[in-house]
């Protein structure tokens, strides 16, 4: 029988949820993009949710960690903001239903391609009040952007896939909308056009997105109108060949969740950009797809027809120059091997925040 | 303020200790000679002065990971030092300990623009690494005022920001990767040259943890290629509300300048006096700059002029040269020294919500009224860094103690309103006794925890970042 799921309405109920839990909790936000979740009891946080300040001169955000992203981002758009970091809707490429939200978000450190030029989620992250394993409400950072007071629990807590706490609220910086965009597209084998995208990245024209894929070599141009043309014309003389200039942001949006990549597993590669190739050209002769972004640095991989999800070649190809994370398929272990001692202190954190090692147990070793 | 007895075993201990240091290191990189710790016994938080028990400076990540395992299996407490440019005290010796300097560990060890990063030992100055890479055309973002001297191992321990970094980021939104050593010895490799980690993010806690949790020797930062020029336009308003809100009109607009700093009167008129930079005579000034080519700087700056105009700016000087561009920063650089030349001085650091700007800035002339004290405001507006600069009289009895207490008040000030007590120098020992206002006792107990994972036996530069009583247990055990 299925334990009933727990949906706590406050962060006051939801520590005395935890404290009085007798096995695991599997926690998670809309579990649209979530990696993999624990055993036991569902726990969702869809109950903790609005958002508590939002101050566009100041451009920061605070909000409850079950506030759906998809709100959010509604109301930043009124006022021309955003979240710069580009969140991915990871639901089409695994399969999943439901409302993701920026708990979910941070909890998974998601970031799209505009990561090149800004960064991911943690690095927008500036505050994060969190149930720890104990059932104890913890607060780190807050609601300004430069804050170094005591160690930094909000970069932890981003991408700790709800391991150390149960994320309830998250504050984050906001970019303002540039009043124009523009993407160069270039037909060219993948070994050039990955070549190209290093080039633009090493440019001062300030690409804020690099990717190669089935549409071939792409960048991104944002800003002032006039800026933005001068910065396509002079990446245009930088890198010669025949660039076409569309407008909106449909092949963003397509890289960012990894669209077009829906047979067999899936697999997340964070590498060195200059090895991207290499580790692709390890899958020759196994039927897969991949897109590119970060400039090589991020490579989404579909493979089909091996048995271990192809992780002992991905993962072969990918040792010294980066990791690989399993998103969907099975192997022995979605998140990467670690190295001993991180390995050793990753465990050893686990155990301080989660003593009873009930929080998403086990997902990351 | 206070610290620690020093420990009597380990003093009785000192001669034992200097030779098996000796034992694991060439002659030249320990130094016991107290004539010589001396140079040891302050950073740039000068009002505190300990000369450490011994100095060493290691050459390489295996001399550090020797000497913490020496040190770790005698029981003896190690104060790592960067370039000892701390305000926070971050790097304040105590009398029982070894100070375990990087400075001699400066070398590039890899320089990469395909996919951009530079490696590089920690030892090595801030500016040095953007020295490694400005001929080819690149730089390293993050940029204190102290860049000239500061090492990259206290940046990654204080995560270190500078004026530019309203686009840049700090130090932790720069850093790719670390070589740590752990007090037990053990060396670490942390990130490298790609994106994210493969689990926890450990690298962003190390990042800031000043010390705390380990000796970072190595590092891997993100190097960026050099905008093709920056332009900046110092304004000057009647008031401090209506330099406040020229800001928030400006972030606002969704304009990103690489930096916009703010000078209240007294800090405009001293630097004056000591640069003579020709700034205006006013209440409030800004400077405000723009990177991009020349065609961009423009079109910018035009923007920005409308919005300056709204706010009837009684002065509004856009540069148009090199030689301007200089001026306009001359004062503003020259700060930290104008107050120097005035009096002693005690540099805060909080952080604010940008909105509460002027609010604080009345409490502030008011506090200070109230005890006598002058205070001159200099600060990166664009993100409500602040860093009011206390005047007082170091010679005179009790004006040092007078200007601690206005200083923690002003800091308290900043996190009713929504802010924090450091924005980019640190606690160190400096608001150590501070924690207490931003953070209750659960905030706190997680980040000792952190703390216990790294260094169990609480030897790594103990009694700092977090208040004494707080600690004292797991200093004891």
């Amino acid at each position: 029988m299925t334990p009933l799921a727990l949906h706590p309405h406050s962060e006051a109920e939801l520590g005395e949820m935890i404290r009085a839990a007798q096995g695991p909790v599997s926690l998670r936000g809309g579990g649209t993009r979530g990696v993999a979740y624990g055993p036991g009891t569902v726990l969702e946080t869809a109950g903790l949710s609005g958002i508590s300040l939002y101050e566009p001169g100041a451009l920061t955000l605070v909000a409850a960690a079950g506030t759906p992203l998809a709100e959010v981002e509604a109301v930043l758009s009124a006022q021309g903001q955003r979240l710069a970091f580009e969140a991915p809707d990871l639901r089409r490429a695994l399969q999943r239903q439901g409302v993701s939200t920026l708990g979910g978000v941070v909890a998974t450190n998601a970031s799209g391609p505009r990561r090149v030029q800004t960064g991911a989620a943690r690095d927008h992250l500036i505050g994060v009040r969190f149930v720890d394993g104990m059932g104890s409400v913890v607060k780190s950072g807050g609601r300004v952007m430069k804050n170094v007071t005591g160690l930094d629990l909000v970069k932890l807590m981003a991408g700790s896939h709800g391991t150390l706490g149960v994320i309830t609220q998250v504050a984050f910086k906001l970019q303002a909308v540039p009043e124009c965009a523009v993407t160069l597209q270039t037909q060219v084998p993948l070994s050039a056009g990955l070549a190209l995208l290093r080039r633009a990245l090493g440019s001062p024209f300030e690409v804020s997105g690099a990717a190669y894929g089935t549409f071939g070599a792409a960048l991104r141009v944002e800003g002032m109108q006039a800026s933005v043309r001068y910065r396509v014309a002079s990446l245009k003389a930088l890198l010669g060949g025949d660039w076409v200039e569309t407008a909106g942001d449909a092949l963003w949006v397509g890289v960012r969740d990894a669209q077009g990549l829906d047979d067999g597993a899936l697999w997340r590669v964070s590498c060195k950009p200059t090895a991207a190739e290499g580790v692709v050209a390890a899958l020759a002769g196994v039927a897969h797809q991949a897109i590119f972004d970060w400039g090589g640095g991020l490579i989404w991989i579909a493979v089909q027809g091996l048995g271990d999800a192809g992780a002992a070649l991905i993962r072969g190809a990918v040792a010294g120059v980066g990791h690989a994370t399993l998103m969907r398929g099975t192997c022995a272990a979605a998140f990467a091997p670690e190295a001993a001692g991180v390995a050793a202190l990753s465990r050893a954190l686990r155990a301080q925040f989660d003593p009873k090692g009930i929080l998403n147990a086990g997902i990351m070793g | 303020m206070d610290m620690p007895l020093p420990d009597q075993r380990i003093l009785h201990a000192r001669d034992g200790l200097i030779a098996r240091l000796r034992g694991v290191l060439p002659a030249d990189a320990v130094i016991a000679d107290p004539a010589e710790t001396r140079a040891y016994e302050c950073d740039a938080l000068a009002a505190y002065r300990c000369a450490p028990l011994a100095v060493v400076l290691p050459r390489s990540t295996a001399e550090v990971s020797a000497v913490l395992r020496l040190c770790s299996q005698m029981g003896v407490k190690v104060v790592p030092r960067g370039a000892g440019t701390s305000l926070a005290g971050g790097s304040f010796p105590t009398a029982d300990c070894v100070v375990l300097g990087v400075a001699r560990m400066n070398a590039v060890i890899e320089t990469d623009y395909d996919n951009r990063f530079i490696r590089v030992q920690t030892g090595r100055t801030n500016l040095a690494v953007t020295g490694a890479v400005e001929a080819d055309g690149w730089f390293y973002a993050p940029d204190p005022s102290s860049q000239v001297a500061c090492a990259i191992a206290g940046n990654i321990a204080m995560n270190s920001g500078g004026a530019h970094c309203l686009k840049y980021g700090v130090t932790t939104n720069n850093l790719l990767g670390v070589t740590i050593v752990l007090m037990s010895g053990e060396v670490v490799e942390i990130g490298g040259p790609w994106s994210d980690a493969p689990g926890l993010d450990l690298l962003g806690v190390i990042c800031g943890s000043e010390g705390q949790l380990g000796v970072v020797t190595e590092a891997y930062l993100r190097i960026l290629p050099k905008p093709e020029g920056a332009r900046p336009v110092l304004m000057g308003f009647a008031a401090n509300e209506v330099a406040g809100a020229c800001v928030a009109d400006i972030i606002r607009a969704g304009l990103l300048p690489v930096a916009i700093e703010f000078m209240d009167r007294p800090c405009i008129r001293a630097c004056e006096d000591f640069a003579k930079a020709g700034y205006p005579d006013c209440e409030a000034l800004l400077i405000v700059e723009v990177e991009g080519s020349p065609a961009e700087i423009d079109a910018q700056l035009a923007r920005i002029k409308d919005i300056a105009l709204r706010h009837n700016p009684v002065a509004y000087r856009e540069s148009g040269s090199e030689e301007e561009s200089r001026k306009i920063w001359l004062g503003r650089k020259s700060a930290f020294g104008a107050m120097g030349n005035i009096a002693d001085y005690m540099c805060l650091d909080g952080t604010i919500p940008v909105s509460e700007l002027p609010y604080v800035l009345r409490r502030i002339a008011e506090m200070s009224a109230a005890v006598g004290l002058s205070v001159a405001n200099v600060f990166h507006a664009g993100d409500g860094n602040m860093h009011p600069l206390i005047l007082y009289n170091a010679n005179k009895p009790g004006d040092l103690e007078l200007c601690e207490a206005l200083g923690a008040d002003i800091l308290k000030l900043c996190v009713e309103v929504g802010g924090c007590l450091t924005g980019e120098h640190g606690v160190g020992v400096e608001k150590r006794d501070l924690m207490t206002v931003q953070f209750n006792s659960a905030d706190l107990e997680a980040q000792l925890r952190v703390k216990d994972v790294f260094d169990p036996a609480w030897l790594l530069n103990p009694a700092k970042v977090f208040p004494l009583d707080v600690t004292a247990s797991r200093r004891a055990s």
